[in-house]
């Protein structure tokens, strides 16, 4: 992880834009980004689950894989992560994880093949790491090259379709972790459909000196906010979806934190990636704890770090809680012992030193909205 | 005649014979975002001053609200359990936390008025 107070904090393409519009800005991995604008988090956050968002997230990092003579990125790249993607067909995605040998999770990342290259998109605070851990690793087998300068805009919501279909019409049929090559406004950009909302959008990677123009034509529909950190983390956490360094880290393998689904069938069997053996014995005989859902009761918020507890007994702790605004009330996620994680556990979260009563349920809380033709 | 006072944690103190209204400032509102989440002291509690009796939860971030003085709780403002938001809407109006039985009255002349509170926030930049 870089360490957010070392030097000046760095700014992406839009901060001419955020200012403009009246961001307030915060420093979050090194980066100055936009937490809020004017409208406020609950506003941003009902705006993207109603019409659509427009989320600057170019503080990610974005790098470049081209296979050397011989040689295969994806199978390179299996060397450093558990997911299937040598199974990629050009234009598929897929959300995978790098582990360390005690399969543990060094960051979460979006791999993409366009045929010719992968695509990755690592998260900011772990980027140069990554980055570091690439060239360690798959230098010998293929290039490596950070595109930390490119933009990477995020269109969600159920209105993100019929917007950028005005733009580039061929994205309307594309598929839920699917890419292409799209121009918008002129400019050549890699489009994929994700995102970190659990609702339908995009992601737009575009070249830096564009990312400002694509940005403000994409404001100028009428269904289009610009929409901060803050609802990012919110739509996040309602999707049930992990944020680095809360919710997984490297003290937490893929099979406690629920991502087996990520990791490549085929793989689980075969390994050749850091913590392969720790992680096929979990998945064998199952791991000692698990991350699960959490439903408070009442209306208080159990947030990170709060304590989970059964009978006075502390079982585990939440990793990621807050308000829902499309439940109107509080959730959270957290780990807790594998023999009290079924759904329907009553808990206690421990909340100012007093219990507030619990249940564990099923995630998401909200449910997803992918689009998949 | 009510007289309103200010502290540094930005709350307001509204004295009525001798009984305070204490709140958030228009300031600290805009600062926290939208408010989802308030607790309110219990009745009958006996505060000290700059004592945490009540939580102020937004979207980000719980925050601890202060006695602003020493007294005993009186009213905790029940509506904001149901309407949270009115503390944004109406910060020293409907979203008003609690009211104290003060203590010690003079103790209020060691709050700030109103020009020294303004002054205190611009100070903030």
């Amino acid at each position: 992880m870089s360490d957010p107070a070392a030097g000046p904090l760095k700014r992406t393409p839009l901060y001419d834009l955020h200012r403009e519009l009246g961001a307030r800005l915060v420093p979050f991995a090194g980066y100055e980004m936009p937490v809020q604008y004017p409208t406020g988090i609950l506003a941003e956050h009902t705006q993207t689950r109603t019409a659509c968002g427009l989320f600057d997230v170019s503080h990610m990092g974005q790098v470049r894989l081209t296979a050397k003579a011989g040689h295969s990125a994806a199978k390179a790249m299996e060397t450093l992560v558990p997911g299937d993607i040598a199974g990629l067909q050009p234009g598929q995605q897929r959300y995978t994880q790098f582990t360390n040998d005690q399969g543990g999770i060094l960051d979460d990342l979006m791999v993409t093949s366009t045929g010719d290259h992968l695509l990755v998109v690592i998260n900011a605070a772990c980027k140069d790491a990554d980055l570091a851990h690439m060239q360690k690793h798959l230098s010998g087998m293929c290039e490596v090259e950070p595109m930390f300068s490119r933009g990477l805009l995020a269109l969600q919501g159920p209105q993100a379709s019929a917007v950028l279909s005005r733009l580039a019409p061929q994205v309307a049929t594309m598929k839920f972790m699917t890419g292409a090559y799209v121009v918008i406004d002129g400019a050549r950009c890699y489009v994929t459909r994700s995102g970190y909302t659990g609702g339908d959008g995009y992601e737009i990677s575009t070249p830096a000196d564009q990312t400002d123009a694509i940005a403000r034509k994409l404001l100028s529909n009428p269904e289009v906010k610009p929409i901060g950190l803050g609802a990012r983390d919110s739509l996040r956490l309602e999707a049930g979806l992990c944020l680095y360094g809360h919710d997984i880290d490297t003290t937490t393998t893929p099979v406690e934190a629920v991502l087996l689904w990520s990791v490549g069938k085929e793989r689980r069997v075969q390994g050749g990636f850091p913590g392969a053996s720790v992680i096929q014995k979990q998945i064998a005989e199952g791991s000692t704890r698990k991350r699960v859902g959490l439903l408070p009761d009442g209306k208080a918020i159990a947030r990170e770090g709060a304590e989970i507890a059964i009978g006075g007994k502390i079982v585990g702790t939440v990793t990621s809680g807050g308000f829902a605004p499309t439940l109107g009330r509080a959730i959270a996620m957290g780990y807790v012992e594998r023999a009290q994680s079924a759904n329907g556990t009553k808990v206690d979260l421990m909340v100012r030193g007093k219990p507030v009563p619990a249940e564990i349920v099923p995630m998401p809380f909200v449910k997803h909205a992918y689009y998949r033709g | 005649m009510a007289v309103t006072k200010y502290t540094e944690e930005h709350e307001w103190v509204r004295v009525e014979g001798d009984v305070a209204t204490v709140g958030i400032t228009q300031y600290a509102q805009e600062q926290l975002g939208d408010v989802v989440f308030v607790e309110v002291p219990a009745v009958g509690r006996k505060v000290a001053k700059g004592e945490a009796c009540a939580v102020v939860e937004s979207v980000k971030a719980a925050s601890d609200i202060y006695a602003p003085v020493a007294g005993e709780i009186v009213e905790g403002n029940a509506a904001l359990a149901d309407s949270p938001g009115d503390v944004n809407a109406e910060p020293t109006g409907k979203g008003w936390f609690f009211k104290l039985k003060l203590a010690d009255k003079a103790e209020v002349d060691g709050l700030m008025d109103e020009a020294a509170y303004e002054a205190f926030v611009k100070s903030l930049g």
